[in-house]
């Protein structure tokens, strides 16, 4: 058993609305470099397992895990791909160095969104094929009927909401990563095209290229290899009902028990005050506001008069998506859990730059799969 | 049947079942396209098989020549950007013949899949039957002579119906 795991180097590539110069394993080769160079390995003679995550239908690609190992180093390694977020990889590397069996873990997570052509449609094929499918919606309506949910059960307004994402893109301007950082004003995102009201178009992240590469370690080689180990110091998560009919429609459970699982590790009772910052999802902007509420940073419709108050800014009292989160980065698919905890590992080693938090010691990171999915996972990082 | 059950009870399902709808389902289809960027190693063999030039590259670490090219090796993980040609005659490595198509339809005269290690392009290891090459068809040739070891070389589509594309190569023939 090793008591303690830490991330111990992390690389990226791309970030960009498209990468037409690179193949995705070109991309992936890229980040892995970066990252086994970061965290002072050899992947053919230092790592000993290693974890990504892809979903088939968006690589177009059956067994995708079959088109992993090369760019990454793992040829005739253990290797394995799991469909889930980049943070449901973390965990996997997390329990593989925990439970003894490895000392040195690489967890890839990729988008080549550029490259799919019918998205909406790949998106399509997650809801249920007899009961929903036939309706032929397309599956934002899924986020515009949660937000409305979510406004009408908290007061929470649709104002509100757009505070998120004029913070988030404008913490965007700080992050050299960042594809989407504006300078909007509120009327700007509320007067922008309807999505799925509520929730409208400028709410929406949009698809960025990129792809993330962790070094994970247990303690006794972290030492060796890290003057800043970033710690994990606890990891969750959970799914909700998959049931559009029968789930629930205004909070999001499985967040809460995901959380719960990653505080009780960590030892977090009081979230708002233990943590110094939170990257967490915001692929529409009412998410955030549920999301920190269901993380219980706050009570339930209390999330919209925090960001009003410009306590989740840079400066404020609890900075949320200070990387400019997914409405700011871009929206990167499976990889979207490791792009927020590459942000968090770069505060709490100081680095993250213009957009350095002070004083960043204990990092929330969440991830959600996106429409229509109840999936949420949770990491609590420390320096 | 069995020997002491003559008739199962019950009434079978025929597809005018189906048909009536007396049996209820639901078909749909997938609409699902992509473009995948070739990117730096496999865009430049593909450049070169629109020349009619095979293309390898090789590893200035573990000095394997390999084809497809690609930008890092799968063996030492040193980057490669020494794009080198590679004849366009070899080896066959190993094949098969397929009576089955590709929409799966039976045939009689078979399809031969094969690899062909390229000559100039290098083999693993001295104790290895792996080796650099291609994965193409056989044609021009009776299935029954194809042995592991023939000798082919390539037959290009012309030049002015090249597209950049593996299929550029139309198959390999023995010589």
């Amino acid at each position: 058993m090793n008591e303690r795991v830490a991330i111990v180097g992390v690389g990226w590539s791309g970030f960009r609305p498209r990468t037409p110069e690179v193949s995705y394993k070109e991309l992936i080769y890229e980040a892995a470099v970066r990252a086994y160079a970061n965290a002072g390995v050899d992947p053919r003679a230092d790592v000993e397992s290693f974890v990504t995550v892809a979903e088939d239908f968006i690589e177009g690609t059956s067994i995708f895990d079959e088109y992993t190992p090369d760019q990454l180093g793992a040829a005739l390694k253990p290797v394995h791909t799991i469909t889930g977020d980049g943070l449901h990889g973390l965990a996997t590397a997390y329990m593989l160095i925990r439970s003894g069996y490895c000392d040195v873990v690489a967890v890839e997570g990729h988008s080549k969104a550029s490259n799919i052509l019918t998205h909406p449609n790949i998106v399509a094929y997650a809801q249920d094929p007899v009961l929903n499918r036939p309706l032929r919606l397309n599956t934002h309506f899924v986020a515009g009927m949660e937000m409305h949910r979510y406004l009408f059960e908290t007061d929470t307004t649709q104002e509100q909401c757009a505070l998120v994402a004029v913070k988030n893109r404008r913490n965007a301007l700080k992050n050299p990563l960042a594809s989407y950082a504006a300078d909007l004003t509120l009327e700007d995102v509320l007067n922008g095209a309807p999505l799925a009201w509520p929730l409208g178009v400028r709410e929406t992240a949009e698809h960025s290229d990129g792809a993330v590469v962790m070094v994970l370690a247990s303690e006794k080689k972290a030492e060796l290899l890290a003057e800043k180990p970033v710690w994990i110091r606890g990891i969750g998560w959970c799914n909700g009902s998959p049931s559009l009919e029968s789930r629930e429609w205004g909070s999001v459970p499985y967040l809460q028990q995901a959380a719960q699982m990653a505080y009780q590790q960590a030892g977090i009772r009081n979230p708002w005050n233990e943590i110094d910052f939170a990257e967490i999802d915001d692929t529409y902007a009412y998410k955030e506001l549920q999301a920190m509420e269901s993380l219980g940073l706050c009570d339930a419709g209390q999330a919209g008069a925090l960001v009003e108050e410009g306590a989740t800014e840079m400066d404020g009292e609890l900075p949320v998506n200070s990387s400019g989160g997914s409405l700011g980065v871009g929206y990167m698919l499976e990889a979207t859990g490791l792009m927020r905890a590459l942000e968090a590992v770069l505060q709490l080693r100081g680095e993250a730059g213009q957009h350095q938090i002070e004083d960043a010691g204990i990092g929330l990171v969440q991830s959600w799969r996106g429409v229509p999915t109840t999936s949420g996972a949770v990491a609590v990082l420390s320096n | 049947m069995t020997a002491r059950i003559k008739n199962f009870p019950g009434v079978s399902l025929s597809e005018k079942d189906f048909e009536e709808g007396k049996i209820l389902f639901v078909h749909d289809e997938l609409k699902a396209d992509y473009a995948w960027d070739t990117g730096i190693g496999i865009g430049a063999y593909l450049a070169g098989l629109k020349r009619g030039v095979i293309l390898g590259v090789r590893c200035g670490h573990c000095r394997k020549i390999v084809v497809p090219p690609r930008t890092v090796c799968e063996w030492c993980f040193h980057p490669m950007d020494e794009y080198v040609p590679v004849k366009d005659t070899g080896m066959v490595n190993t094949f098969s013949l397929c009576y089955v198509t590709w929409d799966v339809k039976r045939i009689t005269e078979p399809e031969i899949p094969a690899v062909i290690a390229l000559d100039g392009a290098s083999a693993l290891s001295e104790t290895s039957v792996i080796m650099g090459g291609i994965m193409h068809k056989l044609g021009e040739v009776e299935p029954k002579q194809v042995k592991i070891g023939t000798r082919v070389q390539a037959v290009w589509k012309p030049e002015s119906e090249r597209e950049g594309a593996i299929t550029d190569i139309l198959y390999f023939k023995p010589i």
